[in-house]
């Protein structure tokens, strides 16, 4: 038995959103009497922190702390259309409708705040900590609480903006091949090390080395983790998760839900190092990109190469099992032999 | 139907439980304490980990009337106030979650692995937690956050 080692990289160009028939977001929002910011959307958080990402967003514009804003991610019957929550789009899209949305609520909140303290509403700015301040003179001031009680009770107005970002289709030149299909596109490079034991075929991912540029990481954090987390899973597929070799035909063996798939628990971690680096998007919500999708395809090619690196064996067909690499194993064996 | 006695996070709780009524249905349907989560409901994903007398079981499977007169400790009752526990503490300063679905259950396994072993290695976080699955992290943050609550808990007990 021997342990073989090798090394691998992948590559992935990943684009933002996607063409169809365009690709637009919307967004609403409006202020509270108490001076919150409800931000209405259609768009769903899966948990990968798509709420927390545009309520930054909103905040950042408002001029507002992140506590006075509220995501409202309710009812695709009720609320502001969004295409969904896929292609990697959320940060991008909706986070530009969020901006424009802001944008214009922001407006009417200094139109508001100018009246109360009788000055021009050009000469105002926010603080960031809930006050409108005139420039130059911060002591004359006033809470974002005033302003909406003024803005409801007062002066009649709803501090409100409405938001879209819309991706027109786009189509082809046909004399050049050129479109621009998805506005955006971002990059990542994974390493992979693995061990190959080359009398059971078990591949052990050792290690994994992520370089992503992702445009701006609103939230590095969470970028961090949706490259980790998303490394995990390209490591499930590539060498754990299948419903072969019974699928579908027979229900008698193997996985018959998602429960009973092979996955990687702690144990089977690799060590893990990330880069981001960040090259803003002239289109992206303060220069973001989409990262999402991508996080789980370059590990597997990545892991692949390693393999081949390890071994010589050649795989193009996930999950890369004990089976198919002593297969590989063998056929080379064989073939050396007969030549 | 019978009448089930618990404990639960140090306050007793009647209820009335029929056969199938489970430990989690109990928590969740009858007490309110939705901290627990419902993921797989056969036992395969962690996500309704509580500690039953002390030991971290999964409570989808536990039929509640199983277990009359149990001591059970649930996520909800690990907060002092406002003062987080060690290791909910650490969860949130590691960034140890994402969509948070299965961190009740991870926090549940992690507290009852540095109740009896103060000075884990990463070998035995990695099998307390091996019945609690994530889908998000990739488990590294919550290894790590764990790793850090036992020392957190070890500083704690010298003072």
């Amino acid at each position: 038995m021997t342990l073989l080692r090798g090394r691998g990289y992948a590559s992935v160009n990943y684009p933002t959103g996607m063409n169809l028939g365009g690709d637009p977001s919307q967004a609403l929002i409006h202020a509270t009497t108490m001076g919150g910011f409800v931000v209405s959307l259609s768009s769903v958080d899966l948990g990968q922190g798509l709420k927390t990402v545009v309520a930054q967003c909103a905040a950042e514009t408002l001029g507002m702390p992140m506590e006075n804003v509220i995501i409202d991610t309710a009812d695709t019957d009720t609320g502001p259309h969004c295409m969904g929550t896929f292609a990697s789009r959320g940060t991008h899209r909706v986070g530009n409708a969020v901006i424009m949305a802001a944008r214009e609520a922001r407006e009417v909140m200094l139109d508001v705040a100018a009246e109360e303290l009788e000055v021009d509403a050009g000469d105002l700015e926010t603080d960031g900590t809930g006050y409108v301040r005139l420039k130059g003179s911060p002591e004359t001031k006033i809470h974002i609480s005033e302003v909406a009680l003024a803005a409801h009770f007062k002066q009649g107005k709803s501090i409100s903006g409405r938001g879209i970002y819309l991706k027109e289709r786009n189509y082809p030149v046909p004399e050049t091949g050129e479109m621009d299909p998805d506005s955006c596109q971002a990059h990542a490079c994974t390493v992979a090390e693995v061990e190959v034991d080359d009398e059971t075929g078990v591949v052990t991912v050792l290690s994994l080395h992520n370089t992503y540029e992702i445009g701006r990481a609103l939230n590095p954090g969470m970028v961090a983790q949706q490259i980790e987390g998303g490394a995990w899973m390209g490591v499930s597929h590539a060498i754990f998760e299948s419903t072969e070799p019974y699928y579908p035909a027979s229900r008698d063996h193997g996985p018959v839900d998602f429960s009973e798939y092979l996955m990687p628990g702690p144990a089977e971690i690799p060590v893990q190092t990330s880069v981001i680096l960040e090259r803003p998007a002239s289109n992206g919500p303060f220069g973001a990109k989409g990262i999402g999708e991508m996080t789980a395809n370059a590990p597997i090619p990545a892991i692949a190469n390693a393999i081949f690196d390890a071994c010589g064996v050649r795989l193009t067909t996930m999950p890369f099992t004990p089976e198919s690499v002593l297969r590989g194993i063998d056929a080379r064996r064989d073939d050396a032999l007969s030549a | 139907m019978r009448i089930v006695n618990l404990k639960v996070n140090g306050v007793g709780q009647a209820f009335l439980a029929r056969p199938e009524t489970t430990l989690l249905l109990a928590l969740r349907e009858q007490l309110g304490l939705t901290g627990a989560k419902r993921g797989c409901a056969q036992g395969a994903c962690g996500s309704c980990t509580v500690l039953l007398d002390g030991e971290p079981v999964v409570s989808c499977l536990v039929p509640a009337a199983t277990v009359d007169g149990a001591d059970i400790a649930t996520v909800e009752g690990l907060a002092d106030g406002e003062k987080l526990s060690d290791v909910q503490q650490a969860f949130l300063d590691g960034f140890a979650t994402q969509c948070g679905f299965c961190t009740p259950g991870m926090i549940m396994s992690a507290e009852a692995l540095l109740d009896r072993n103060p000075n884990p290695t990463r070998d035995e976080v990695n099998e307390a937690i091996s019945g609690n699955v994530c889908r998000c992290t990739g488990y590294e943050p919550i290894v790590s956050a764990i790793l850090d609550a036992a020392e957190r808990r070890r500083e704690g007990a010298k003072l």
